[in-house]
């Protein structure tokens, strides 16, 4: 996983299939394709982002792969067997941690712990897990406070914490950082990189920050902007793990993806209403406004 | 109150420590300004009070009603005592039939006195209580239920929007009427008139629990119902730990709604229908044309008025106990 290999063909790893998928949502004004043809396979321990302008449908993406949204066609084979409903072995961290604001960080954890392992595993057991996924996210000094009494950024550790505790598959992050300042977001994608080198997840992140996008993932996923979105290019990001923010910011093949990333989304899939609008600037952090999931 | 009383001697404010300053602040601002209002209030009623010549004599003010608190007071001491010595006597009289003859049955009657205030009051809180309860038992399943489905809010809406506005006086006669015609028992556990104000008190209280619990589930978050499908929660598993919490702000706005209607409501109905409670007091006083009349009705104003006050605040103070959001339980 150090070297992924860029050979999409071979298929014995591959753990998620995203097979020719289309979304397609009624509107008052008819239907509306939020996606055309989205294929992608994803190997086990791999670590996937997809990228793209605000209202290019990669929440779609990551809701039909969840199962919150249904695909018109095409489907999502997990472990060779096709996702049809959503289910806790697609363990979701939402954009604003949704977590469950009359429970305590632990009781957030405990209540996909009980569903999970209610019948495997042994109170105590439970209990010890719940804990030891909040001490993975350095929430255990927290953990019996409400989510209204702690921090945006610490939440979203609880709301990674839960979906941790599901043991999932597959990790699946919505903007997991997206709502956070920069100094957070940093401390947060270093205890993500933390967490992914001890347990091996697969992950597909959806983000709009291309340093978050490098830094973290092994293959970039970009995507064309909608209607009927699609996979535009897979870019490669052959750096080896564990990676040192730092040390990156100079590195030649960290640099050179990085700019590889920016070209697409500013010299090919230049988004023309919202550069003219905002001045340029801030496309690559658009509001939520046009988001289509 | 012990507030108060440290403002009143303070001579030197600045002088003292800072916490103790803070706390007369909040005793001037939580103690010291409602006072004045109601002080202000009571000279407004008395002088207005005074200027007010009615064929029962003057408008009762502040002194007279207060007068027929204690005189209200006085007479239901009286009459408790009267029945605890219908009590004492009555077993004293069995005890000394069956000394002579063993075989003797005693018979235990109650004590038919009239009822005081006091017991009027209690009638009218154990009815008003009982009402809520029934339509908070209805409201808030089906609440939930037209929440979690569109179809049925579509079905049920149009006649929840008819039924909310009718008053409990149009509603009076129907339940009198139905009630007579289906609650037929030898020995009736409770008593009809009880019946008749306790369903108009539901039927009246029942729609703002509804609509809101409704409005409360339907409102819920996405997100966390995107929650509850990622970890596929059963059905009712989902209602009772992600649905019904996350109404439980508006399912309890719904509640103080309800309650002010209540009371409102029964006082109504025991005056219009002649049911035992604090509004057949009224009623009574009203056509007794005493020349107290005025002012014991003027008290038992006063009275709901402090009873309605306090059902909100219980009705607040369980919402603070039970409910996670602190800020929708402020005032």
């Amino acid at each position: 996983m150090n070297n992924p290999t860029p050979d999409r063909d071979v298929a014995r790893d591959v753990i998620l299939d995203i097979s020719h998928i289309d979304v397609v949502f009624p509107t008052p004004k008819g239907s509306f394709q939020a996606l055309a043809d989205v294929d992608l396979q994803i190997r086990q321990g791999e670590f996937i982002s997809i990228i793209g302008h605000s209202g290019c449908g990669k929440s779609t993406v990551l809701n039909a792969v969840a199962g919150l949204t249904e695909t018109a066609r095409g489907g999502v084979i997990l472990n060779g067997r096709e996702v049809d409903r959503p289910g806790p072995e697609r363990a979701m961290v939402f954009q604003n941690h949704s977590l469950l604001p009359w429970l305590t960080a632990f009781e957030n954890v405990a209540l996909a712990v009980r569903q999970v392992f209610g019948k495997t595993k042994s109170k105590a057991k439970q209990k010890e897990w719940i804990e030891h996924n909040l001490r993975l996210v350095h929430m255990d000094h927290a953990m019996h406070k409400r989510p209204d009494e702690i921090s945006g950024g610490m939440k979203q550790r609880v709301g990674i914490a839960r979906a941790l505790a599901m043991q999932p598959d597959i990790l699946l992050l919505d903007e997991p950082f997206g709502a956070l300042d920069a100094l957070t977001r940093s401390s947060l994608q270093d205890s993500l990189m933390e967490i992914k080198a001890e347990l091996d997840n697969t992950v597909i992140m959806v983000t709009h920050d291309v340093d978050e996008a490098v830094l973290l993932s092994d293959r970039i996923v970009m995507m064309t902007n909608g209607p009927a979105a699609t996979v535009g290019e897979i870019l490669d990001v052959p750096l080896p793990h564990p990676r040192e923010r730092m040390a990156l910011v100079e590195d030649p093949t960290y640099v050179h993806c990085r700019s590889e990333v920016l070209r697409f989304l500013y010299e090919k899939q230049r988004k023309v209403e919202a550069i003219g609008r905002h001045n340029g600037k801030s496309a690559a952090r658009a509001g939520d406004d046009a988001k289509v999931a | 109150m012990g507030k108060t009383i440290t403002l009143s001697r303070a001579t030197g404010v600045s002088s003292l420590p800072a916490p103790v300053r803070r706390v007369m602040s909040i005793g001037l601002k939580n103690v010291v300004v409602p006072l004045l209002g109601i002080v202000l209030f009571l000279g407004a009623w008395s002088l207005a009070a005074r200027n007010i010549d009615t064929s029962l004599g003057q408008f009762p003010g502040p002194a007279t009603v207060a007068q027929q608190f204690v005189s209200l007071y006085d007479e239901h001491r009286a009459e408790r005592e009267k029945a605890e010595a219908f009590y004492e006597r009555q077993e004293q009289r069995n005890a000394e039939r069956v000394a002579q003859d063993p075989s003797y049955e005693p018979k235990i009657r109650d004590y038919t006195g009239k009822e005081t205030f006091f017991d009027q009051v209690r009638t009218s809180l154990i009815t008003v209580m009982c009402g809520f309860l029934l339509a908070a038992l209805v409201a808030i399943p089906f609440g939930i239920a037209i929440g979690l489905s569109e179809t049925l809010y579509t079905a049920v809406n149009p006649v929840i929007q008819v039924l909310k506005p009718i008053s409990p006086l149009a509603w009076l006669p129907l339940v009198t009427m139905v009630v007579s015609a289906l609650y037929v028992s030898e020995d009736p556990l409770v008593p009809k008139s009880f019946l008749n104000s306790m369903i108009t008190v539901t039927l009246c209280c029942l729609w703002p629990m509804l609509i809101n619990t409704a409005v409360g589930v339907a409102s819920i978050s996405q997100d966390l119902v995107n929650v509850s499908r990622v970890l596929s929660l059963p059905p009712l598993t989902h209602v009772r730990r992600i649905v019904l919490p996350a109404a439980v702000p508006a399912i309890f706005t719904g509640m103080r709604l309800s309650i002010g209607i209540a009371w409102m409501v029964l006082i109504a109905a025991e005056m219009l229908a002649q049911n035992p409670g604090l509004g057949k007091f009224v009623w009574d006083e009203f056509q007794n044309g005493s020349s107290e009349s005025l002012g014991r009705i003027l008290t038992a104003a006063i009275v709901i008025g402090f009873i309605g006050f306090l059902l909100d605040r219980g009705m607040l103070t369980l919402q603070r106990f039970v409910s996670w959001d602190r800020n929708s339980a402020t005032r």
